[in-house]
């Protein structure tokens, strides 16, 4: 019956003109195209941030390089690290959540259809703002542009006395706009988890996917809304006389970093738990065995979205707290990476014992398990505040948490794409190409983010357009480089994967992957009712009991 | 409902692939580990591992036991990955049946928890010690009194008990340990933030404008040691370098009573002293003995005693000074010395003063 739905649909668009097509894509308040539409939406600004990227280490190749001015420069990192994180990471998370939150609880849609399209181009609207200062941002004295104060724009640096013109102001409103469409999509997730589950999914019978979106979607209403009301702030000094964070009229720059920390620590795991959602449906799926310790993962993720609002000031060891302050957040720091890590030891126990398919969205989620630790482990080091006060702020900060969002949460996020594109396109992705895609980028990861540690250790401090000869930086800088280029290899064979699959690539049909969650019951792509009837589960992997009526989960949880 | 698959054989390629390239990765790692700390004599490499001050030594003993604890952590986790992932690889005759479907273990979970949690007790003493070591230190009567004020994009160094003005390059004495004289600097900024890092040194602590923070430092060797500003406060951020000169006490003290004497008054440079006074240069400079009182750049009554110019930026010869007061964006693009728009005559009578200025 769902395929003849699909039948209809295919032979409708085939006559349709494409001004309706795209009227409805505009318009729509389905929570599968919003999906897509984020999706889509990052990936291009994942290519944009990228070639800022490139630009970055084109410069820092040697010392001394002229491939871009320091103010081109600064402004290229200013907007890598606002693009990535804004318009890259949190839009692409969503758009995966909002995709699959509703098929996976067998649901029909999200709690608020409409709020969740408002969502979308809310922050479809702060990523334009933001690249409309390129053209836009020429204030007083013809200075301005692109914002290049910083992804974390400290006080008094953003000041109208030391960022002229408006490029400032693009940075904040454009992060205001799209911060209140991620807590629409945020209030979103909560009301359709919450309220929205077929009967029988109690909350411990949930996957863990929704689990860790709820927990996720949590912590982006607790951490955005500093972040607003900072950049309200901010705003009120630059433009109505206001001196919050104007040192000069006696307000405080320190304030402005509790402000952003606040947000800025939260946010960091808000991005990774959705990660972790990831590999914790596709390592059971590839290792045939359920996830090892569902309740103390769910409660792992629990006690990291509380401690992780406790965690901020250590970004801040170095600005002059005393040393009562400092050991508080040593200790919160450290206390964190106990849920953290014992994650890793459950997807182990998960692996433990299986028969481990290597299929592509696997070895993505085994690169991420390997990258999470030396990531993690990376994250000790720097919790320990005195190593920090040498560390802090160099480019061992910056390996690290590249070590994180690109070797955690991206890898993950490349195995959820090879793991899902089927159920949302109706086709498999190639395994060869994906396999490929997977080795060029671990390469040119590990080229460029391995040696990244280094010269931090070195004395190297961030954020800095060029650098002296002679101090032990230039070989490492080189090979970072180098790496760049093979990690843009490698991701323009996952594009090319994404466009020819799309088109050629071998039909998938309901359950490639003989998975167990719910949206594996429905056809690929799913009618856009979702489900003919609506579901009820007996446990939490109801297509498991249904494949195997002589051992169903449900005598054992 | 399983679709059927063509079978797989181990993925022998990929497994073998993998581990020998994380090995490869791993012997790198220590490489680069041994390359980092082998740095050479000269202080050119200002490497966090090659210490030569009580704060950076604390450090650097910590930063042994967490490498070590954290090194332990790694070879069992990656240990087990490996074995995970070659030992329990689906074989092909063996693919029909699921495997057993565990669902958890109280004990083993219980294990793996209480043990990282004994790890972070461990490690918080240890880190709070020396938080607490460095941050808490008594200042001796005989420390040297340092007041660093960072401005967009030089340092000022005052040395408020001996009478001293100058910048970016910061004279210290060494430090016995039978009797330290440490230098404890007091750390303001004149506009944004910026950080102070000299990493063979100390760690690097801000300098936030209406927030005065301090830090200390005790060489035990001589020599020059390099560092630069560690936080962005602008476009010139990565030329405010840092150069510390730890001196014997007799140096120190030729260099201290160098450094008091009011600036020479070379009266063939008369016309350099002219230009100097007539124009803007006073508005940011001050030369003592001269109506130049400005404090928004470097004080240049001893500039000819430092051997940089532009915070490092530049060496300090007649060349560069002469390109630097002419055109200081062909040096340091962006920083806030304008172009001082001199005649040529003009230009050179002002350098030849200036080189006067020992």
């Amino acid at each position: 019956m769902s395929s003849d739905a699909i039948a209809i649909q295919t032979a409708e668009a085939a006559g349709r003109p494409w001004v309706e097509t795209l009227h409805e894509w505009v318009t729509t308040v389905d929570h599968k195209r919003l999906g897509i539409l984020y999706i889509l939406y990052a990936l291009v600004f994942l290519i944009i941030g990228g070639i800022e990227a490139t630009i970055i280490r084109i410069q820092l190749m040697r010392p001394h390089n002229d491939f871009v001015s320091p103010q081109v420069f600064n402004r290229m990192f200013t907007m890598h690290g606002t693009t990535m994180i804004f318009f890259v990471a949190m839009p692409i998370l969503f758009g995966f959540a909002n995709y699959l939150v509703p098929l996976m609880i067998g649901a029909r849609d999200m709690a608020f259809p409409r709020l969740n399209a408002f969502g979308f181009w809310l922050t479809a609207l702060g990523g334009f703002l933001l690249y409309f200062s390129f053209v836009g941002g020429s204030g007083l004295y013809g200075a301005g542009s692109a914002p290049d104060v910083g992804w974390f724009a400290y006080a008094p640096l953003t000041s109208r006395a030391f960022s002229v013109g408006h490029s400032a102001d693009y940075w904040t409103i454009a992060l205001l706009v799209s911060g209140f469409g991620s807590i629409s999509t945020a209030i979103n997730i909560i009301a359709t988890i919450l309220c929205m589950r077929c009967p029988g999914m109690k909350l411990s019978r949930m996957p863990l996917l929704a689990w860790l979106n709820l927990v996720m979607a949590g912590m982006v209403i607790l951490a955005v809304s500093p972040l607003t009301a900072a950049q309200i702030m901010l705003s009120i000094d630059r433009y109505l006389g206001g001196h919050f964070f104007d040192t000069q009229a006696g307000g405080s720059a320190t304030l402005w970093m509790h402000f952003f920390w606040i947000f800025g620590h939260p946010e960091v795991y808000v991005l990774i738990i959705p990660a972790f959602a990831f590999a914790s449906e596709i390592i059971p799926v590839f290792s045939r065995k359920p996830i090892f310790g569902y309740p103390v993962m769910v409660a792992a993720t629990i006690c990291i979205g509380f401690i992780g609002l406790s965690v901020w000031a250590h970004h801040m060891f170095t600005i002059g707290m005393n040393s009562y302050a400092n050991s508080f957040f040593v200790f919160t720091t450290m206390a964190i990476a106990v849920p953290t890590g014992i994650k890793i030891f459950n997807w182990l126990g998960t692996m433990w014992g299986g028969k481990i398919q290597f299929k592509t969205p696997m070895i993505f989620c085994i690169g991420f398990l390997l990258q999470f630790l030396i990531a993690g482990l990376t994250g000790v080091m720097m919790s320990v505040a005195p190593f920090d006060w040498q560390l802090g702020n160099s480019y061992f900060v910056v390996a690290h948490f590249h070590y994180v969002i690109v070797g955690g949460i991206l890898f993950c996020l490349f195995g959820a794409f090879y793991y899902w594109f089927p159920k949302i396109t109706g086709r498999l992705l190639n395994e060869t190409l994906g396999k490929l895609h997977f080795w060029l980028f671990a390469i040119g990861f590990h080229l460029t983010f391995d040696s990244m540690h280094i010269p931090g250790l070195l004395g190297m401090p961030r954020r800095i357009y060029t650098y002296e000869p002679g101090r032990g930086w230039e070989i490492w800088n080189l090979i970072e480089t180098i790496g760049v280029f093979v990690q843009g290899i490698a991701t323009l064979i996952f594009v090319a994967n994404l466009v020819l699959s799309y088109f050629n690539g071998p039909k998938a049909g309901n359950d490639p992957w003989d998975a167990w969650t719910l949206e594996w019951s429905v056809s690929s792509p799913p009618p856009v009712y979702n489900f003919a009837s609506i579901p009820t589960v007996a446990s939490r992997r109801p297509l498991w009991d249904l494949k195997h009526p002589e051992d169903p989960d449900s005598h054992y949880e | 409902m399983r679709i059927v698959e063509t079978m797989q054989k181990a993925d022998w390629p990929a497994i073998i692939s993998r581990v020998v390239g994380v090995a490869v990765l791993v012997a790198g790692v220590l490489l680069a580990a041994g390359l980092c700390t082998a740095a050479p004599q000269d202080n050119s490499v200002p490497s966090i591992f090659d210490s030569h001050s009580t704060p950076a030594d604390s450090i650097r003993h910590l930063s042994h036991f967490v490498l070590g604890i954290t090194g332990l952590i790694f070879l069992v986790v990656f240990s087990l990955l490996s074995y995970v992932v070659v030992k329990f690889r689906r074989r092909v005759a063996d693919a029909e049946r699921e495997p057993a479907q565990v669902y958890g273990s109280t004990q083993i979970e219980l294990a793996w928890t209480i043990i990282p949690i004994l790890i972070v007790v461990v490690l918080f003493l240890a880190t709070a010690r020396v938080i607490h070591a460095i941050q808490d230190a008594p200042r001796p009567a005989e420390a040297v009194e340092v007041t660093a004020i960072g401005h967009q994009f030089w340092w000022e160094f005052r040395y408020p008990k001996l009478g001293i003005v100058t910048a970016n390059e910061l004279h210290v004495p060494v430090s016995d340990a039978a009797y330290p004289t440490p230098t404890f600097l007091k750390l303001l900024s004149a506009d944004t933030d910026h950080s102070f890092w000299v990493p063979q040194l100390a760690g690097k602590t801000d300098l936030i404008p209406n927030h005065p923070n301090g830090t200390w430092i005790d060489p035990h060797e001589t020599g020059l040691f390099l560092g630069q500003c560690a936080q962005y406060c602008g476009t010139q951020h990565a030329k405010m370098l840092l150069r510390v000169y730890v001196d014997t006490p007799e140096d120190f003290n030729a260099w201290v009573r160098g450094q008091q004497e009011p600036a020479k008054r070379d009266e063939k440079e008369a016309a350099g002293r002219h230009v100097f006074e007539t124009t803007a240069c006073l508005n940011c400079h001050a030369i003592t003995g001269t109506n130049g009182t400005g404090r928004f750049g470097p004080d240049l009554t001893h500039l000819m005693s430092r051997r940089t110019i532009a915070s490092g930026a530049a060496e300090n010869s007649a060349q560069n000074l002469r390109l630097w007061i002419q055109n200081p964006d062909s040096i340091k693009p962006g920083s806030l010395m304008p172009a001082m728009k001199l005649s040529d005559a003009d230009l050179d009578a002002l350098v030849r003063y200036l080189e006067t200025l020992q």
